[in-house]
């Protein structure tokens, strides 16, 4: 009976109801369009888990999936909402690529460079943000979407400058070899992914960090006061402003190492955009999926990537690449109402219960 | 002692039988009993948490009673919710009000039940009713003013309004005096004898005493869910009543010795500030505490208090004055910075200021001093020391549950969750001890705890500035007090020769002879 109860007041199980009812409704709507739901998803499990290739993919697309994750579930602790990460994902690319084409390094070292370049980019992008609520007052949603199409603007422009751009196709140069994160090449081969790096070892340690800052140290207490109660905090001598300032900015980096992790390890340079790409909104998705919890973010961001990574071979048996989209999207649609579903259990328990005791008070009688 | 009653012994309006709400395993209401007969004013008094609530909500129809029978006329009836309550002449007034502030009392009255006139609302006819009932009961209200415009005393007549509107013939009120003066306190009262004699029965919640033995006839006491007694008001007197609810003696008099005041700890001078309007609060505010004293700020709720406790803690900033603690500068510093100069707090908002509501206990208790090396080294929180020095404070305050460390703040009763506050700022150790309406919503038990300690801190030596909005809260604790009306200090009575009806009257801006 107690442990029945405990899986139902955490949040774990409405998570995993609400993945199934997402992959539920993606195969309705697939027979509604004419495929065989049974034989896409077998084709998606397929594509994700049927080869050590396939599963290293995976893992490499997760990387930036769980940093731009890490980066919302962390300013949400916060109580702020970091619909900006797509922008600190994008200067983060950027200032990778930058030092990836520029610096003249040793290999290990530029990497290193590259990466904590993209991090102070998207520290510095977030803080912009913070800076503006602080002393402004300013609603950082506003600025955050603004702060978004600034970075995809300036991103665009700088990609297409004469020394930069790569003479061929739209998009910068290939950075040097020696800032590439790869992982060596043997294991590259043995795992035939030719894209193989570091990424989820950064983002692992990255959530590990941060769960330790959140729950282990003092800063990490005055970011969750802030969040819980901003007059609370206040009357207790917090300073809210340094508090929001310290976490967008830090969650800017965590974003903009996202970015780096990105251009370093799976694409070595950076396209032109034609429209936002999205790293950062998908961000959104993997921290509701782990409750803003960062070690969730790895298991979600996991999730994620491999879901991205399988619908890109759904066209193989007819099946739109975008049902994968519309399976997350229903999952989130369920996850942000699992509230309701939690509700509804608790009162359809306690009317079990009270019947019960009704049962039980009339036999007395 | 009240002097008519309009009870009519032989005619029974709401009968509620063998009662019991449970919620999980939680039994919230455990076999209770309530008759109410016509033209009663019925008392029901308990602790918080004891049930009260649960069982109105019971009757209201917002819950239904895991077994148990209910009867309203007469009648056995089930009530599936509000609106067959309404339906069944009940209505209830509840303690936060209800109200749409820009609209007037009139379209607030018949919201949800507007009379009409083919297509349009008949504003005239209900408006004409409204008065009428407002005369026959002596309410006094201008059914064409703006909420925003009107008293809180006024703003619950509307309430009570609202509810005579639809036709109760039963009136709950809840906690209905928690946030009026004296003087509206007593127009309430007598409210409430016009509305008896009319035959109209009263079902009264309070933790107050003194206003069961004022007004009401019969009184039925709730102890942790369970039914005490229903007793006669003229048989018993306060000091039973109390005993009965918290199951203990319970000592109403503040034990207070002589104490010679020190030198002046908070000084605050000339003090002007604006609200968040921009309209003045505060005009040449002047007051000090001393060392071993504690001074009461007597007033009407909207003078200033809250504004002179915000600056004072540095929530707010003030426009021009000065304020020294022991001779430090605290004017429009930072909280952090009034700390530090020697001033604790126990906030009038508990739930917004006092506690992170999500916080545990544990968390709770180390708001202030989370960078005290007792709870943190290198920026990494101390648990092992932060639980244990938590369960000290928890067994030295007497926080319930025992062993509350690791529950949410939010899963406290009231007064317990004042206990953590009270616990936490006392053992801050501080020079001046500012307490803003600390005992609002506690019931005496609570109470009697809160004002132990703040005499306490007195006898210690501290300076304790205490803001209530309670007269008889003031006047039992304080060693001076001073009136606050429209943003400034309008005179000072010797603690121990107050009198509430001359404080009453210079709380409404009126001027002693003396002055």
């Amino acid at each position: 009976m107690k442990t029945k109860k405990n899986i139902w007041e955490g949040n774990f199980i409405y998570i995993i109801f609400s993945i199934i009812i997402g992959f539920l409704v993606g195969a309705i709507l697939l027979v509604i369009a004419g495929v065989d739901p049974m034989a896409t998803y077998s084709a998606l499990l397929d594509g994700v888990f049927s080869d050590k290739k396939y599963i290293t993919y995976d893992l490499v697309y997760a990387a930036p999936y769980i940093l731009t994750g890490l980066s919302v579930a962390f300013a949400f602790k916060t109580g702020v909402f970091n619909i900006g990460a797509e922008g600190q994902f994008v200067v983060g690319s950027l200032a990778a690529v930058l030092v990836g084409l520029f610096l003249d390094l040793p290999p290990v070292i530029h990497g290193i460079v590259a990466i904590l370049a993209a991090a102070i980019a998207g520290g510095i992008w977030g803080a912009i943000v913070g800076l503006l609520k602080v002393k402004r007052g300013i609603n950082e949603v506003l600025s955050y979407i603004m702060f978004n199409w600034i970075a995809f603007y300036l991103s665009n422009f700088v990609v297409t400058k004469p020394g930069i751009k790569d003479d061929s196709v739209e998009a910068t140069r290939m950075v040097k070899d020696s800032a590439r994160i790869l992982l060596p090449e043997n294991l590259r081969i043995a795992t035939r992914c030719s894209s193989a790096n570091w990424g989820i070892v950064i983002a692992i340690v990255a959530a590990l960090l941060l769960w330790f800052v959140i729950s282990k140290t003092t800063m990490g207490y005055q970011f969750r006061a802030v969040g819980l109660s901003k007059t609370a905090s206040e009357y207790g001598g917090i300073s809210s402003s340094r508090v929001f300032l310290t976490s967008m900015a830090l969650s800017g980096v965590l974003a903009g190492i996202g970015g780096s992790v990105l251009t370093l390890g799976i694409n070595g340079r950076i396209s032109q955009f034609a429209g936002q790409e999205s790293f950062g909104f998908d961000g959104i998705t993997v921290a509701l999926i782990a409750g803003s919890n960062p070690i969730g973010c790895i298991f979600s961001g996991i999730f994620y990537g491999a879901m991205k990574y399988g619908g890109n071979k759904l066209t193989l048996v007819g099946a739109p690449k975008e049902v994968v989209n519309i399976i997350m999207g229903t999952i989130i649609f369920f996850i942000a109402i699992a509230l309701l579903f939690k509700r509804l259990i608790k009162s359809a328990q306690e009317k079990k219960e009270a019947k019960k005791t009704v049962v039980v008070t009339e036999k007395e009688d | 002692m009240r002097d008519t009653s309009n009870v009519d012994e032989n005619t029974v309006t709401i009968q509620m039988k063998d009662i019991v709400k449970k919620f999980g395993n939680f039994v919230a209401n455990d076999h209770i009993n309530l008759t109410v007969h016509k033209g009663e004013v019925h008392a029901i008094l308990g602790e918080n948490g004891a049930g009260k609530s649960t069982l109105m909500n019971v009757l209201y129809g917002i819950y239904q009673p895991t077994s148990g029978s209910i009867a309203i006329d007469g009648k056995e009836v089930v009530i599936n919710g509000p609106e067959q309550a309404i339906d069944l002449g009940i209505g209830m007034v509840h303690q936060h009000f209800m109200l749409i502030q820009p609209f007037t009392v009139t379209e607030n009255i018949i919201l949800g039940a507007e009379p009409r006139k083919g297509l349009v609302v008949d504003k005239e006819s209900a408006r004409k009713k409204i008065v009428e009932l407002s005369d026959r009961y002596g309410l006094m209200v201008d059914p064409d003013a703006k909420i925003e415009d009107i008293s809180v005393g006024m703003q619950q007549r509307v309430e009570i309004l609202k509810v005579l509107y639809r036709g109760a013939k039963h009136l709950i009120l809840d906690e209905p005096t928690s946030s009026l003066t004296p003087q509206e306190i007593s127009e309430l009262m007598q409210i409430i004898k016009n509305l008896t004699a009319d035959g109209k029965s009263i079902i009264l919640i309070t933790h107050k005493l003194k206003e069961i033995t004022e007004c009401a006839d019969y009184c039925t006491i709730i102890r942790q869910g369970k039914y005490i007694d229903t007793v006669k008001v003229d048989e018993v007197d306060e000091n039973k009543l109390a005993a009965m609810m918290v199951g203990r003696n319970v000592q109403f008099k503040v034990e207070k010795k002589d104490n010679k005041p020190g030198k002046v700890v908070l000084d605050v001078k000339d003090l002007h500030a604006k609200d968040y309007r921009g309209v003045d609060i505060l005009n040449g505010l002047n007051l000090q505490v001393r060392e071993g004293e504690i001074l009461g700020i007597a007033g009407v709720d909207g003078n200033g208090q809250s504004e002179l406790v915000e600056i004072l803690t540095g929530l707010m900033k003030a426009e021009s004055g000065s304020i020294t603690v022991d001779g430090n500068d605290i004017f429009n510093k930072t909280p952090r910075e009034a700390m530090d100069a020697g001033v604790s707090c126990i906030p009038e908002d508990r739930q917004k200021h006092g506690l992170v509501m999500d916080f545990t206990v544990d968390e709770n208790m180390i708001l202030q001093n989370f960078a005290r090396p007792e709870f943190s080294k290198h920026g990494i929180l101390k648990k092992d020391s932060i639980h244990k020095f938590t369960s000290e404070l928890i067994e030295k305050f007497d926080i319930r549950p025992r062993g509350c460390n690791n529950r949410l703040a939010r899963q406290l009763s009231g007064g317990n969750q004042q206990k953590v506050i009270i616990a936490r700022e006392v053992t801050n150790d501080k020079d001046l001890l500012i307490a803003m309406n600390p005992t609002r919503g506690l019931d005496v038990g609570a109470i009697e705890f809160v004002h132990k300690y703040l005499v306490e801190q007195r006898n210690k030596g501290r300076a304790v500035l205490l803001v209530s909005f309670e007269l008889d809260e003031i006047m039992s604790l304080s060693d001076r007090i001073n009136v606050i009306f429209e943003g400034q200090i309008t005179g000072e009575v010797n603690g121990k020769d107050a009198d509430e009806k001359e404080l009453g009257y210079m709380m409404a801006g009126g001027k002693t002879d003396e002055n």
